[in-house]
């Protein structure tokens, strides 16, 4: 099977099916790995065991970009080569997007309450993260209300695109603006400022959720295939009825 | 393993999590389930794909 035959929807559900139960088992490893290094971590000096946070909280915030990242490559597939899988993957990711980056806000809240002192502050990259949440549920409910599925998934490729621009806001926003929230210290220039008691657990954890994604995305798009097709189905079966009803007609109309 | 002082915010996050995770692998797994069975009704009415193959058929 070549690249060019995963585009066929009908060859992507049958890849799926052999896919998922190592995806599955890949993610619950991982997960097993990462929840245990998480809770052998040491303390840090300053924050005490809420560093343990830092191990849910900081994936979900990468996943929160990186889903977005993943739609607006969708977004270019669906605007420059019309491919019906690039709006499949696009809409079938938005609901997961979604979901991390609600958990990113969550979770950084509990963590910044002991830290901070509060649950919330509006600097740049609380709102900017808000802001994105914000757009993954007006990009879902775009999809709900345009019944026409090519439609619908031109002008959310296009909100996609331009959603993108929060990307780089999010990320600069901590050496843009004056924040609460600290400075990137994993992926940055000159290398992680995390000590490697704790950075190996969060990545373990990163990689978890990532494949956590990954699982979760191919399951939503297999979901998303046979919902066109049973929209197709219906169609056919709609148009069947209404033939069969011209034909009653014209037969019961006298001669 | 003692948290300290503040356990209640660590384990909220960690169950906010599982709690989110679980409600989307659920989503997924019950809306696939739906799918196949309104796929296998209206095969069972009388429709076909234009190719012939099963509604339900996965390959």
């Amino acid at each position: 099977m070549t690249l060019i035959d995963l585009t066929n929807p009908s060859r992507f559900l049958s890849l799926t099916a052999r896919l998922l139960p190592y995806l599955v088992a890949g993610t619950a490893i991982l997960f097993a790995i990462g929840l245990y290094l998480s809770a052998t971590a040491p303390d840090d000096y300053q924050q005490g065991a809420t560093v343990k946070i830092m191990f849910i909280h900081v994936p979900n915030a990468w996943l929160s970009m990186f889903v977005w990242a993943v739609m607006s490559a969708s977004a270019l597939g669906t605007l420059v080569w019309r491919h019906p899988l690039a709006d499949v993957a696009a809409k079938a990711a938005a609901p997961i997007g979604a979901s991390f980056t609600f958990l990113a806000l969550v979770t950084g809240s509990l963590w910044g309450r002991p830290m901070w002192g509060t649950y919330w502050e509006w600097d740049a990259r609380l709102t900017s993260v808000l802001i994105l949440f914000l757009m993954y549920l007006g990009l879902m409910t775009l999809w709900r209300a345009v019944e026409d599925p090519a439609r619908a998934a031109r002008a959310a490729a296009v909100l996609t695109l331009v959603g993108a621009i929060n990307l780089p806001i999010i990320k600069f926003s901590v050496d843009w603006w004056n924040t609460l929230h600290q400075p990137a210290s994993v992926f940055r220039m000159g290398g992680p400022t995390l000590d490697r008691a704790f950075l190996i657990p969060l990545l373990v954890m990163a990689l978890a959720f990532t494949l956590l994604f990954v699982t979760l995305h191919v399951a939503a798009m297999r979901n998303e295939i046979l919902r066109r097709r049973v929209r197709s189905l219906q169609m056919m079966q709609a148009r069947a009825a209404s033939n069969d009803m011209s034909a009653a007609a014209t037969a019961s109309q006298p001669a | 393993m003692s948290l300290g002082p503040y356990t209640s915010f660590i384990v909220t996050s960690y169950l906010a999590a599982a709690t989110v995770v679980a409600l989307l692998i659920g989503w997924i797994a019950l809306d696939y389930r739906s799918l196949r069975r309104r796929l296998r009704e209206i095969e069972e009415s009388g429709v076909s794909r234009r190719s012939g193959r099963s509604a339900t058929d996965m390959a």
